[in-house]
């Protein structure tokens, strides 16, 4: 990240999240590659020609009133649009250059490299250890027990929840507080050590204080893993996301650096949403 | 204090008050009867109940005699109608709630249902068909195997209601760590599911241990202490009914007691599987 080099950089790079690395630092390699992306449920087009790049390690944002497909955008990028019965995707998505929507795609593999967390805090009905060691132990990630334990414990911590869970990781997940569950989630998914990890509205159902502590989860975690975050909130948007994608009944209407889009957008449409004229 | 003078809301008011009380009244009329059918039974199988009529087997009038052997045949019976029944209800459950969105699932879903609805006599013929003629033997195993078609049906429908209720986010979170489908099934959504399917299991045991018609072509009824499969067997509810068709006094009351001891063992296995399957998480 930090080899100086003489290249130029591109001057629309040097506005987003290229900005807040030291100047003249080449852009982080693109990690997702979404091309032509088409969605349907049934006959319903719900996604129309959205073209897209997600670099790796920065948090994209993606904003706009509900039903934009904004949540089935970030649902196509681990296929988690599957289960629902006929739906149908055309179109590309690279993760790291490979489609992933290539007839003979290992969906269960995808799925271990693109964590999810989800709008309502869903942990299992299980001890609060038994919930994050769920993905490691399916995936049989770990050799030994010791090992189970400490990629537990890395977890929670990593999701700024161990020190208050710790004495207690054999009682049950649901008697969590609502924050901490969100965070048992986000825990849970940073187990398994996946390289995207897409946040469907995380904060959505929290109080401010909880919404604070993700949000500064976030921008710690940005430092390891490529975030695609879904929000309702823009403040939000504008606090964590380097980058940030505007929807509108299913079209991608923009996509700039978070400063740009808040400050000085360059579509209509966007600076109406924004400014609250309507959705 | 919020005052209403108008008489639109004083009607309201009225209505639900008189709503109350009749639904109010008509669970007090239903529990009402279920607690007298219970006091009466206590009343009257309590005078003969003993250590010897728990454990002695039937003797002629005037000898006394007990239902030790009952007891033990109603216990086999319901271990084996489980033993056969509750794996197969569950995994239908399994198939119809989780993989069964065709054709030969609604098919199931709908042979299912008719069979919980026919009447348990049916049954009992049937097996007496197709396993005590070819068998020339009226046996153990033909009344669990009858026991167990009359379970089957109510441990699928059951067991594919409770897996439904099992919220989608749970499935999706799974899923979303890279588990496979049928992990998914077997780590997340059957333990989630566990007690209620455990209590649509326990409700089909409560309610063939007290199934008469069915075992009278099977299992028959024997005086003796029996746990062999291939020989008859006998059962409370056969022994309730050979008492209460008599027209002795004596083997009245012993029907009585018979009873109150049926009533009491669908009591414990319900207490049972409520504490072993009681919500741990």
């Amino acid at each position: 990240m930090s080899t100086p080099t003489t290249a130029p950089t591109p001057v629309f790079e040097a506005r987003g999240d290229a900005a807040k690395r030291p100047p003249g630092d080449p852009p982080a390699p693109v990690k997702i590659t979404v091309r032509g992306l088409n969605f349907f449920y049934g006959r319903a087009q719900a996604l129309y020609d959205i073209s897209l790049d997600i670099r790796e390690r920065v948090v994209m944002a993606f904003i706009g009133p509900s039903g934009c497909g904004k949540s089935t955008f970030l649902r196509t990028l681990n296929r988690m649009n599957d289960t629902i019965p006929g739906t149908r995707a055309e179109g590309e998505i690279l993760l790291d250059g490979a489609d992933i929507y290539t007839p003979g795609t290992d969906v269960v593999a995808l799925r271990r490299k693109v964590g999810m967390v989800f709008q309502k805090s869903n942990p299992f009905p299980k001890s609060v250890f038994d919930n994050v060691a769920y993905g490691l132990r399916i995936n049989r990630l770990t050799r030994t027990n010791g090992e189970l334990h400490e990629r537990v414990e890395k977890a929670l911590e990593d999701a700024a929840l161990w020190s208050e869970v710790k004495d207690r990781l054999k009682s049950s997940a649901l008697g969590l507080s609502g924050g901490q569950q969100q965070r048992l989630c986000i825990a849970r998914a940073l187990a398994v050590q996946p390289e995207v990890l897409l946040m469907d509205e995380p904060a959505s159902a929290l109080d401010p204080i909880a919404t604070q502590k993700i949000e500064e989860l976030i921008v710690e975690l940005k430092k390891r893993y490529t975030i695609v975050i879904v929000t309702h909130n823009m403040q939000q948007a504008a606090r964590v996301s380097d980058r940030t994608a505007f929807f509108w009944l299913g079209k991608l209407i923009e996509i700039n650096p978070t400063e740009k889009i808040f400050t000085n957008p360059d579509e209509k449409l966007t600076e109406d949403y924004i400014t609250g004229r309507f959705g | 204090m919020i005052t209403t003078g108008r008489s639109a809301d004083a009607a309201r008011r009225s209505l639900s008050g008189v709503m109350t009380t009749v639904t109010a009244a008509c669970a007090f009329f239903a529990v009402t009867m279920l607690v007298l059918i219970l006091g009466y039974i206590a009343v009257r199988g309590l005078g003969s109940l003993s250590l010897q009529f728990l454990t002695d087997t039937p003797k002629p009038v005037g000898e006394g005699g007990g239902i030790g052997n009952s007891i033990v045949g109603t216990l086999v019976l319901l271990g084996l109608a489980s033993v056969i029944g509750l794996p197969l209800g569950v995994a239908t459950g399994v198939y119809l709630a989780e993989f069964g969105s065709g054709k030969f699932a609604s098919i199931v879903r709908f042979v299912a249902d008719t069979l919980t609805g026919v009447p348990s006599i049916v049954v009992g013929v049937f097996v007496y068909t197709i396993l005590v003629l070819p068998m020339r033997q009226f046996s153990a195993l033909a009344g669990g195997v009858a026991l167990a078609v009359i379970m089957i049906p109510i441990v699928a429908r059951t067991t594919e209601e409770m897996i439904r209720l099992v919220p989608a986010s749970l499935r999706e979170g799974a899923l979303a760590l890279g588990a496979p489908q049928w992990r998914v099934t077997t780590g997340v959504v059957l333990p989630a599911a566990a007690s209620g399917i455990a209590t649509g299991a326990m409700l089909a045991v409560a309610r063939v241990s007290g199934e008469t018609a069915p075992l009278l072509f099977t299992a028959l009824n024997y005086k003796f202490m029996s746990v062999r499969l291939d020989q008859p067997i006998a059962s409370l509810t056969v022994q309730i009914y050979n008492y209460s068709i008599s027209p002795y006094e004596e083997w009245h009351s012993l029907a009585w007691a018979a009873t109150l001891v049926l009533m009491t063992m669908i009591l414990f296995i319900n207490i049972a599987v409520r504490f072993f399957t009681r919500k741990k998480f």
